[in-house]
């Protein structure tokens, strides 16, 4: 593939910079490369120092690895964010109603909407939460939605990201290191500020305390512990929402309420953001075997003495497999045409999709249902025939397993290079909040970018890298 | 706070002091190999033994050597008192209660940590080591700098406190124990001046030498070590000073949770000793037994700080 497919965020034409860009552009064209190179190694050297680290499943242990981080930011107008942030709120409040009609009357199976299939057979569908509303019948507390551009006007949600959604505080971060390394920009440009997204969840998360909460809401933020790789996600959020940071064998239930092990005796918690998957949440419950959760927690739960944050069960509607139907499911609880687009995505399941995915292999991105983290994935026209063969046998294998979606040409936005600016593909994970008060969506979001030339793979886990984001106050 | 963070602290702040320890104790050792004249002797079992390292180190070794023993406290994996292990716990400890410690601290924890682990990353040759001694020194400092600048005066700086005059309690106590029999009446004529080397060493190894000689001048005797060591307030390594501070610590606890537990009556206790023995009386006891005492005590007073504050439980 030629360059010249993909739409460029940055570059207009020949030499001048579309609009968003425009003053970054003039500033950059007149700074000394070398200095730009040795703002890129502090920047580095400031991420190392901070220890803004993950580790690497599959790997040793101890390993932490620094995600790449590029100088450039990736710059949208405050028009292009306006028609974003409509389309993430009106999407948000159908994921989170069709959540609540899953595990309540299930209207949207009984019209017909969704097949049956499609939810008793799926392993993100929690039986338990059937029947559970939870303190103000909110469920997706947080939510990272993954969006693609491919060209001036079109943006793809490529998935919704309901359950732990992550990368938040390489969101802040990545804008605390350009202020420091960059602060004459910030001086030229408006950029809409995104620093105060701990302070706003810590307020979202106690709008969601239980009816019965008398007081300042206690939070807490629950983590699988310090070898879990977005532990440094843990621990900052925690340190700047003021909140204590707990571990399953921090917590424990006492008389029918949850509670942390302090210096001073046991103490109630009113909201949990657990950053611990469903299945670990609680051993009485679910997995007998995990040592990460809290025996009981789910049924203080569905008693109503604390808020889980998000819910047990949200996975059921950003499975790769609802994904398909998610436009529906926005024109069944809202009664308006979904304003973001879906990629248009075969289910392996089908027979049919599924021979012309075979046929197609070479020219489709295939991805299984409930993998993430691009593990498990194939990109067509970047594999080998033998890794094509390899995966085709294990399609066949398990094709309900699998959807496909066409290669969408994702744009592209220059990141700093020993050669000058060269073009990269990237996508976007916007963060949205949710409590009973609103919605909450804060201007920017994780911009992931492929750091080698022509990859489509964004994850960190694939070598991906990470820009500031900037949304324009215009 | 979390009875996991308070435990997270505590120890963060032993690991650091330890690992400063453990630096000078080879500064020490490399200082007297260097200077003393006549036959080599064995100026590293000692050592090993202050850190309760020496048998592990037996079951690793053959022979002591002064290659092997000072690899073996400064980066041996297998050594859990090690400079390179101890560094590498504090971190842990520090990422662990990352929610506790201020940015500063925790910068310059994690750079003492990447520092330290890029200069102990191969075997340290004898002509690199005084470099990479004074690099450990420094980089705990640091931390220890950025605590007493930026921390709030509450509870989590009285965790990392406690554990700080704890390890080095428990450290003064055990250079003494090693060396106490040179430290004994009978080992010379009553009123003698201690031989050079041996005085050297414990005064080094609490970094006290120029401090001894502004408070006792430059006669030294076994009874003017033990009072520095054990009694006198204004050592900051010693064994009283180390157990007020502990002590004023859990005062400041019990008072800001207005609960007095059971371990600020043991703190009491062992302050009491301090107050109410002078060096003759310490040596009427027998030095040696009077230094188990203290390391028991210290011993059993940390497991109550364990209980009373619900490290684990």
């Amino acid at each position: 593939m030629c360059e010249g497919q993909f739409f460029d965020e940055m570059w207009a034409g020949d030499d001048h910079a579309r609009n968003p860009y425009a003053a970054f552009h003039d500033w950059i064209t007149e700074e000394d490369p070398a200095r730009l190179r040795a703002k890129q190694r502090e920047a580095e050297e400031v991420f190392r120092l901070t220890g803004i680290t993950f580790n690497v499943y599959g790997r040793k242990e101890a390993e932490e690895r620094l995600i790449p981080f590029d100088i450039v930011p990736r710059i949208i107008s405050g028009r292009e964010w306006q028609k974003l942030s409509r389309g993430i709120e009106q999407r948000v409040i159908a994921i989170n109603a069709f959540l609540h009609d899953i595990y309540h009357r299930q209207e949207i199976l009984k019209a017909g909407r969704v097949p049956r299939e499609m939810i008793s057979g799926n392993e993100a569908f929690l039986p338990q939460m059937m029947g559970v509303t939870p303190p103000g019948g909110v469920y997706t507390h947080i939510v990272g939605i993954d969006l693609v551009r491919t060209s001036e006007n079109e943006f793809f949600v490529l998935e919704d990201n309901a359950r732990t959604p992550s990368g938040v505080s390489y969101m802040l971060e990545n804008r605390e290191t350009m202020l420091r390394m960059f602060p004459e920009l910030f001086a030229k440009e408006k950029v809409r500020n995104v620093s105060n997204y701990p302070l706003r969840l810590q307020k979202s998360l106690a709008e969601c305390a239980p009816s019965g909460t008398s007081g300042d809401p206690t939070v807490a933020l629950l983590t699988p512990g310090i070898y879990n790789s977005a532990y440094f996600e843990h621990s900052f959020l925690a340190n700047n929402m003021g909140v204590e940071l707990v571990e399953g064998h921090d917590l424990r239930v006492v008389d029918g309420r949850l509670c942390m092990r302090t210096t001073r005796g046991y103490k109630a918690i009113d909201v949990l953001y657990r950053r611990v998957d469903d299945e670990f949440l609680d051993p009485l419950n679910f997995r007998p075997d995990s040592t990460l959760g809290v025996p009981g927690i789910f049924d203080v739960y569905r008693s109503g003495g604390v808020t889980l944050a998000n819910a047990p069960g949200t996975g059921i509607a950003d499975d790769k497999a609802i994904y398909s139907y998610m436009p529906d499911i926005v024109e069944f609880y809202t009664g308006e045409k979904a304003i973001l687009q879906n990629v248009p995505t075969f289910r392996c399941s089908d027979p049919t999709s599924l021979q012309y995915v075979l046929d197609n292999l070479e020219e489709l991105v295939v991805k299984e249902v409930h993998g993430s983290g691009g593990y498990g994935m194939l990109v067509g026209p970047a594999s080998s025939k033998k890794e094509i063969a390899e995966f085709r046998k294990k399609l066949k294998a398990r094709p309900a397993n699998y959807i496909a979606q066409p290669t969408l040409a994702l744009s592209t936005v220059p990141i700093f290079t020993k050669q000058g600016l060269a073009p990269r593909h990237v996508d976007l994970r916007p963060f949205v909040l949710m409590s009973p008060e609103g919605i909450r969506i804060t201007p920017g979001g994780l911009t992931r970018v492929a750091m080698k030339k022509g990859s489509l793979v964004v994850n960190s886990s694939q070598g991906g890298g990470t820009k500031d984001t900037w949304v324009l106050d215009d | 706070m979390l009875g996991k963070t308070a435990n997270g602290l505590y120890w963060m702040f032993r690991y650091l002091e330890r690992a400063e320890n453990n630096a000078r104790l080879i500064e020490t050792g490399q200082r007297i190999a260097l200077t003393r004249s006549g036959a080599p002797t064995d100026e590293w079992t000692p050592v090993m033994q202050t850190t309760g390292t020496d048998l592990s180190f037996a079951e690793k070794y053959e022979a002591v050597t002064k290659e092997s023993a000072i690899d073996w406290m400064l980066r041996d994996p297998d050594n859990p008192s090690s400079v390179r292990s101890a560094i590498e716990a504090a971190r842990q400890n520090a990422r662990m209660v990352r929610t506790a410690l201020t940015a500063e601290v925790w910068g310059a924890m994690n750079g003492c940590y990447i520092d330290v682990k890029e200069a102990l990353k191969r075997r340290v040759n004898e002509r690199d080591l005084p470099g990479v001694l004074g690099l450990i020194r420094q980089r705990t400092a640091l931390v220890r700098g950025a605590t007493h600048g930026t921390m709030l005066r509450n509870d989590a700086y009285d965790f990392a406190r406690i554990g700080t005059f704890l390890e080095r309690a428990d450290n003064t106590a055990r250079i003494l124990d090693t060396k106490y029999y040179v430290l004994l009446p009978t080992s010379a004529p009553v009123g003698s001046q201690l031989d050079n080397i041996q005085w050297e060493t414990i005064l080094r190894s609490v970094s006290g030498a120029a401090g001894f000689r502004t408070a006792y001048g430059q006669r030294v005797t076994p009874t003017g070590i033990v009072h520095f060591l054990i009694l006198d307030k204004r050592m900051p390594r010693s064994l009283n000073f180390c157990c007020s501070k502990i002590r004023d610590n859990l005062g400041y606890l019990s008072s800001a949770y207005d609960h007095r537990p059971y371990v600020q009556t043991m703190a009491d206790d062992l302050c009491r000793r301090f107050m109410s023995h002078d060096v003759e009386a310490i040596f009427d006891y027998g030095l040696h037994e009077y230094i188990q005492d203290v390391v028991a005590a210290l011993h059993d007073l940390g497991q109550q700080i364990e209980k009373d504050y619900r490290f684990f439980s």
